[in-house]
């Protein structure tokens, strides 16, 4: 293989055949461009999803009242639902749930401020499980606790952006009094949340509060219910469960659809792993493909030179080659060219993928095209292997050609 | 050096069979000379193709320097072309994209000797042909007759014990092809045996013992003193 001789015979036909040369590695190199692309793509899309996904946790159904549409055992449809703290209490009782948490939204309206800084932000009212299914961070202090929510403390959470928001000038939130709708709450905490922006730019504050503080009875708007370590089979049947209980203490026909929506997230994701799975295969069929129909052109190809250089093989043959020298000939050109052209196309493909990442706008569902060094490296030896594939088949036929019809060759 | 029994060969070209060589009978010793003559299509190509093991043959037993030249491995084939035959062909086959020094050097890289050296032995034929200064020119920048000098210091460079040369003045106009009939009649002083195959008369003339093929047989095989009467009848007649 490492004949430096051999390498300059091979040099020598390259340089004297450059048209043929370029097309043969550049159909070698646009396959491995397509194939970089492809997959780069393929892994963009499943990190983008996988993030928008990492923004909360995946193991939580989110269970909102709506309005019954079907008449039930003397109700007529139309009948609102409306969820207590009861509900709450009475899903957390149910097998296989290991937390859960009331949730009202008090979307923008509350005006927050701090001395002269004041902003519009989601007022959120949980418990302090809530902190799970938003998979928060804390960067300092603390996030709701229980005996906030015994002793209806006026405490508050901040997300980052609230934060910086109302404390400028190095100011610490710690420990200060904000005003969130003309009542004074203590900061207690500033937390970060990877889901990105919009759930940095709220408070949390105890549910138990807000109910007090705001008139709102014992009313809550939504349950989150977390399953740890549930199976989506679980989480199917839990929200089975969970309509049966409801339908009972609210009287509402179970089968009604629009009486409850459940957000199944635990579900969600093993429908969107699923669907990982089969692009990935489809990516990868696809990838096949492309570079099979690149060994069958470098084949080919390979094929005509084989053809073209009959007379010269003759010639060679004439002068004392023998068939496995020829072969070495024919297989390590291909090789070299089809190796050199898909590292190239290896090369562009990873910048190309680079470029377009890097300015690529913020888009839902699509973040980080990438390509894995590994699959890079496994895709480089493939090339090889195609090579010697899309050479061997012209390169025996040209070693088995009789001298003295290979001579006559024109 | 070369014998030859009972020597047959045919063409298969779809149903048809084209029996060329019915029956060759030939000895060629050591250091000869020999011109192979007859009409067009009468098989002197296919002879001499298989006594250069560029082809096989249907019949008959063929033994070059001792060898028994039967069906064998294309790999020994490559080996006996290699250390015992030079060729020299009508229209040169040279390697295109080769320079004349690469062309003669070419023998030797079969035989695995080292670039730098092969070269330097190369260049050493070449000089003898007179072509030194072409070493680093590429066959379509030389002349007929230079190019056939080439492919006779490519024929040479193996040091093989025959040279077998189809028509290699055919492409070459008649000063040309004296210079040519002149070196291989050096090389053939050096004792090497020589075989052409040529239908120009004045050619044959030059060697010494002339084969006539006719009908799939040798017809004719006049040698030494007969050649020389020969001569001189080709030299009366050209008068
Ligand atoms: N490969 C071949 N297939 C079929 N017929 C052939 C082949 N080579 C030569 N012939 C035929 O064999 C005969 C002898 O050819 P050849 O030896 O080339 O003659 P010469 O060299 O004396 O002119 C011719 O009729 C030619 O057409
Ligand atoms: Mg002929």
């Amino acid at each position: 293989m490492f004949d430096l001789d051999k390498w300059q015979e091979i040099f020598s036909t390259i340089r004297q055949n450059k048209l043929r040369t370029f097309l043969t590695a550049f159909s070698v190199a646009w396959g491995i461009i397509m194939l970089v692309i492809l997959l780069g793509s393929g892994y963009g899309l499943e990190n983008g999803v996988r993030e928008e996904f990492e923004g909360d946790a995946v193991n939580y159904l989110s269970v909102n009242p709506g309005m019954t549409s079907k008449a039930y055992k003397g109700t007529k449809p139309g009948k609102p639902v409306s969820f207590t703290n009861e509900d709450r209490d009475l899903l957390t009782r149910m097998p296989g749930v290991t937390a859960s948490s009331a949730r009202t939204r008090i979307f923008g309206s509350g005006v927050i401020s701090y001395k002269n800084e004041y902003g519009a932000f989601d007022i959120f009212c949980c418990h302090p499980e809530y902190a799970q299914v938003e998979s928060i961070r804390m960067i300092e202090g603390r996030f709701l606790n229980q005996a906030d929510i015994q002793h209806t403390r006026k405490v508050v959470s901040l997300g980052k952006i609230v934060a910086d928001a109302l404390f400028k000038n190095g100011e610490k939130p710690l420990g200060k009094y904000i005003r969130v709708n003309d009542v004074l709450f203590l900061v207690v905490g500033v937390f970060d949340d990877p889901g990105g922006d919009r759930d940095m730019s709220r408070i949390y504050i105890p549910i138990s509060t807000a109910q007090k503080a705001f008139n709102r009875g014992n009313s809550i708007n939504n349950v989150c219910v977390i399953m740890d370590g549930a199976t989506p089979e679980d989480s199917r049947k839990a929200e089975e469960e969970i309509k049966q209980t409801l339908s009972a203490r609210h009287h509402f026909d179970p089968t009604d659809t629009r009486a409850l929506f459940i957000y199944n997230t635990i579900n969600e994701y093993q429908r969107f792993m699923q669907l990982f799975a089969g692009i990935r295969i489809f990516i990868w069929f696809i990838g096949v493909g492309t570079i099979i129909a690149g060994i069958v052109g470098v084949s080919n190809i390979m094929m005509i030179v084989v053809k073209e250089r009959t007379k010269e093989i003759g010639i060679r043959k004439s002068m004392g080659a023998t068939p496995s020298s020829i072969v070495g000939l024919i297989l390590q050109e291909s090789v070299l060219i089809t190796a050199l052209a898909g590292y190239a196309g290896l090369v562009i493909g990873v910048v190309l993928l680079e470029v377009v990442g890097n300015n690529m706008p913020n888009v839902d569902y699509f973040s980080n095209p990438e390509i894995k060094l590994d699959v890079a490296v496994s895709a480089t030896v493939l090339l090889v292997v195609a090579g010697m594939i899309a050479g061997f088949v012209p390169a025996r036929r040209a070693a088995s050609v009789k001298p003295v019809d290979a001579l006559r060759d024109e | 050096m070369i014998h030859i029994k009972e020597l047959h060969k045919s063409y298969i070209t779809g149903t048809n069979s084209l029996h060329v060589l019915k029956g060759i009978d030939l000895s060629i010793a050591s250091g000869e000379f020999v011109s192979i003559m007859g009409s067009s299509g009468s098989g002197k190509s296919t002879l001499l193709n298989i006594l250069g093991i560029l082809d096989n043959y249907d019949k008959g037993n063929y033994r070059l320097d001792g060898n028994l030249i039967a069906k064998m491995s294309e790999k020994k084939a490559a080996a006996f072309r290699n250390q015992l035959i030079g060729f020299v062909f009508q229209s040169f086959n040279l390697i295109s994209f080769k320079n004349a020094l690469e062309n003669v050097a070419l023998p030797l890289y079969y035989q695995k000797v080292s670039r730098r050296k092969r070269n330097l032995i190369a260049m050493e034929y070449l000089d003898k042909m007179g072509l030194a200064e072409w070493a680093h020119h590429m066959p379509n920048e030389l002349s007929g007759g230079q190019k056939q000098r080439v492919a006779i210091a490519r024929a040479l460079i193996s040091k093989p014990k025959v040279i077998l040369a189809d028509e290699p003045t055919g492409a070459l106009d008649t000063q040309t092809s004296y210079e040519v009939m002149d070196i291989l009649k050096e090389v053939n002083g050096q004792g090497i045996t020589i075989l052409i195959v040529t239908h120009e008369h004045d050619i044959a003339a030059m060697t010494n013992r002339i084969i006539r093929l006719r009908d799939g047989v040798i017809a004719e095989d006049i040698r030494n003193g007969e050649v020389k009467k020969m001569k001189e009848m080709a030299f009366a007649a050209a008068n």
